[in-house]
């Protein structure tokens, strides 16, 4: 990838992923501390595309992801501190504290969850990409899932009217071979997970998931096919996670050679690499990026730590549109 | 009598079924290498094969129809299906499929089904992952709802279940695998047809069933420090309901409160008040009371979900008004 980035798109791109590396690291630790409860799915290891992804995107499109997207969410710029403060069940966070780490919304900058059955975000993206078509919006509707979704019936029928209808939907497959504990070539006869797609008449690629300037590429590429008329499109995004599936797994399904093998294609470390090779990273970046990322975290951690718990009064609220806007069309 | 864990209980008889009949299996998302989600067939893979311990894609309506089918042709399938909520995705083959299949055949198939699946909230995992629909499949003719509450039912209700012709579905609530009881050892399999008096008592009948026993006994034993002695029936079958062990309780103590984890509006609490109502009316002083969630998707913050679910104060705090309030 030389000579592929400048010295300040570099710097960004490294400082995003070390972000929300640092974030998800801090995230484990508030678990093992009893500030953040319920299920935690961590993105450790998948940072390039959340990172890469986003930069293709525009402010105006529509994204959508599942339980695990605290770094969808950060890319995509909710503030950290809104991400902490959800977790926390706290008012100031990007929820309102109602959903916690499965279910980050944000409509103000089109981050429309945090779903949390398994492709249940795709019949939606279709249905948002349905209603730009019909509004004659020119916007790209992108949807995250994972490679255990794909064995879903939803994922299969949201392909198929994608196709049938042309809408404007970029399927972003992100995956890490597991299925909770279940490597995909048990659970799915076909694992070209793009041949699927294909199959639909889903135009359909695949991107090394850990080379983030690799994936940006890729998205802007297929974001400005979807913009441009062509239907929906499909990228799988081949990837790892390093943690187990969630704070509640034991992880005694995989090896640590196997883990080992993906933590040498890191993508943090693999952009390093690349920037240092064309002379435009010094040691000085790196720690000054380390000392920025560390600050914004435990700004994070403040924001939720500092911010306030709902009244129990309210527990019935947002059942259903409140009152003083119910008949606002 | 053995110590166990409610996870541990239902192992085990699981164990006893894989042992004992070559037809059954038990197939679901991560029930094999992986041991379960909630750990309750750790080891099982090892013991009897990935090919009776059978893991499946992520594909509910897929494997659970594929439970339909295979016990339809001469097999015992155990499915487990991880949480109610995903259940959801395979409801279309379980209430139009195995639950019709008899019927509509004119009697020429049955569906001895059993599926599995964990219910319920209380651990802080947001409205998507905490559903309690136990009431939804209890509507439903041809299937047969149970819900085991304690170890002793973990351990021989799935006995039940296997030996039923019919399509029978296991609720097993989240807060009640690491609860440790006392297990019979060489008792026969639970009568699916009768509820359990788990605390004679006169004063008031506190209904309820599943997760919720724990906290209904805790309410008991609160009242009867107060000199109120409560009468505890956990139900066991959602469907059909031993409406005789319900009405002869009511019409002993005259006072009923139901508990029940799903939302009040269409709950299997209201079946149950309605129950009463037609068949005991007269046998009350007061009248029914139900406790069951509010009504909102569960939201995740500790509190508000606290303040979401049935709580033991708030159950002793109905008795007490059944009670006071009879004059
Ligand atoms: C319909 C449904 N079935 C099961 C689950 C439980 N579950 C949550 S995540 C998960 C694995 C999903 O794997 P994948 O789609 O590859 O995403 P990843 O977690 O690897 O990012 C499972 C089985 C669920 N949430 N929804
Ligand atoms: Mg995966």
């Amino acid at each position: 990838m030389s000579g592929a980035v400048s010295r300040e798109r570099g710097l960004e791109l490294l400082r995003e992923m070390m972000l929300i590396r640092r974030f998800e690291e801090r995230c484990a630790e508030l678990y093992s501390a009893g500030f953040i409860r319920g299920f935690l799915h961590l993105y450790v290891g998948e940072e390039a595309i959340a990172t890469g992804a986003m930069r293709a995107l525009s402010p105006e499109d529509n994204v959508i992801s599942t339980y695990r997207e605290h770094g969808h969410a950060i890319a995509r710029g909710v503030p950290p501190g809104e991400v902490m403060a959800e977790m926390y069940g706290k008012v100031e966070g990007s929820s309102g504290g109602r959903g916690g780490s499965m279910h980050i919304f944000d409509a103000s900058r089109r981050f429309y969850g945090g779903h949390a059955i398994v492709a249940g975000g795709l019949p939606v993206a279709v249905g948002m990409a349905l209603a730009d078509a019909l509004q004659n919006e020119n916007r790209v509707t992108a949807c995250f899932f994972g490679d255990g979704a794909v064995a879903e019936g939803a994922f299969h029928e949201s392909m198929n009217l994608a196709a049938l209808w042309n809408l404007p939907v970029l399927f972003l497959c992100e995956n890490n071979f597991y299925a909770m504990g279940t490597h995909l070539s048990r659970a799915q006869a076909e694992t070209n997970l793009a041949r699927k797609a294909a199959s639909y008449r889903v135009p359909a690629d695949k991107v090394d998931g850990m080379d983030v300037l690799a994936v940006e590429a890729a998205v802007r590429r297929e974001v400005q096919a979807v913009r441009d008329g062509g239907g929906p499109r499909f990228l799988e995004c081949e990837t790892y996670r390093y943690r187990a599936h969630s704070m509640y797994d034991p992880d005694r399904y995989r090896s640590k050679q196997e883990i080992e093998g993906w933590r040498r294609r890191d993508p943090i470390a693999t952009l390093k690499g690349a920037l240092r090779a064309d002379h435009i990273l010094y040691e000085e970046d790196v720690s000054a990026l380390e000392a920025s990322v560390e600050d914004e975290v435990e700004g994070a951690v403040r924001v939720a730590e500092e911010g306030s718990l709902e009244p129990v009064e309210d527990l019935l609220k947002n059942v259903y549109t409140p009152r003083e806007i119910r008949w606002r069309r | 009598m053995a110590t166990m864990t409610y996870r541990e209980a239902i192992r085990e008889a699981h164990r006893e079924a894989l042992s004992s009949d070559p037809r059954v299996f038990l197939m679901g998302e991560d029930v094999g290498r992986y041991g379960g989600v909630f750990a309750v067939s750790l080891g099982m893979a090892e013991e009897f094969g990935e090919e009776r311990i059978r893991d499946t894609p992520l594909s509910e309506v897929g494997f659970v129809g594929a439970g339909v089918g295979a016990a339809s042709a001469g097999m015992r399938p155990i499915v487990e299906v991880m949480t109610v909520n995903f259940s959801l995705l395979a409801m279309d083959q379980i209430v139009n499929g195995a639950a019709t299949l008899r019927h509509m055949s004119g009697g020429q198939l049955s569906v001895p089904l059993v599926i599995r699946m964990a219910t319920g909230a209380g651990k802080q995992v947001a409205a998507q992952h905490s559903h309690s629909f136990e009431n939804w499949y209890a509507h439903v003719p041809g299937l047969r709802v149970a819900a085991p509450a304690t170890v002793h039912d973990a351990r021989f209700m799935l006995k039940a279940a296997l030996a039923d012709p019919d399509p029978v579905i296991l609720f097993e609530h989240v807060l009640l695998y690491n609860m440790s009881g006392e297990v019979e050892e060489l008792a026969g399999p639970v009568d699916l047809r009768r509820a359990a008096i788990r605390r004679a008592g006169d004063d008031v009948s506190l209904i309820t069933y599943g997760g919720s026993l724990p906290k209904v006994l805790e309410a008991a034993e609160h009242l009867a420090s107060g000199g109120i002695d409560a009468e505890v029936v956990d139900l066991r079958a959602l469907r059909p309901l031993d409406l005789e062990t319900i009405l002869s309780s009511v019409r002993k103590t005259h006072r009923a409160v139901v508990v029940d984890e799903g939302w009040h509006t269409g709950s299997l609490a209201g079946e149950i008040s309605a129950r009463i109502a037609e068949d005991a009316l007269y046998d009350l002083d007061a009248p029914v009371e139900r406790i069951c969630s509010a009504e909102a998707p569960v939201p995740y913050p500790h509190h508000l979900e606290q303040a979401a679910l049935p709580k033991v104060d708030e159950i002793a705090a109905a008795a007490k008004r059944r009670v006071g309030s009879d004059g």
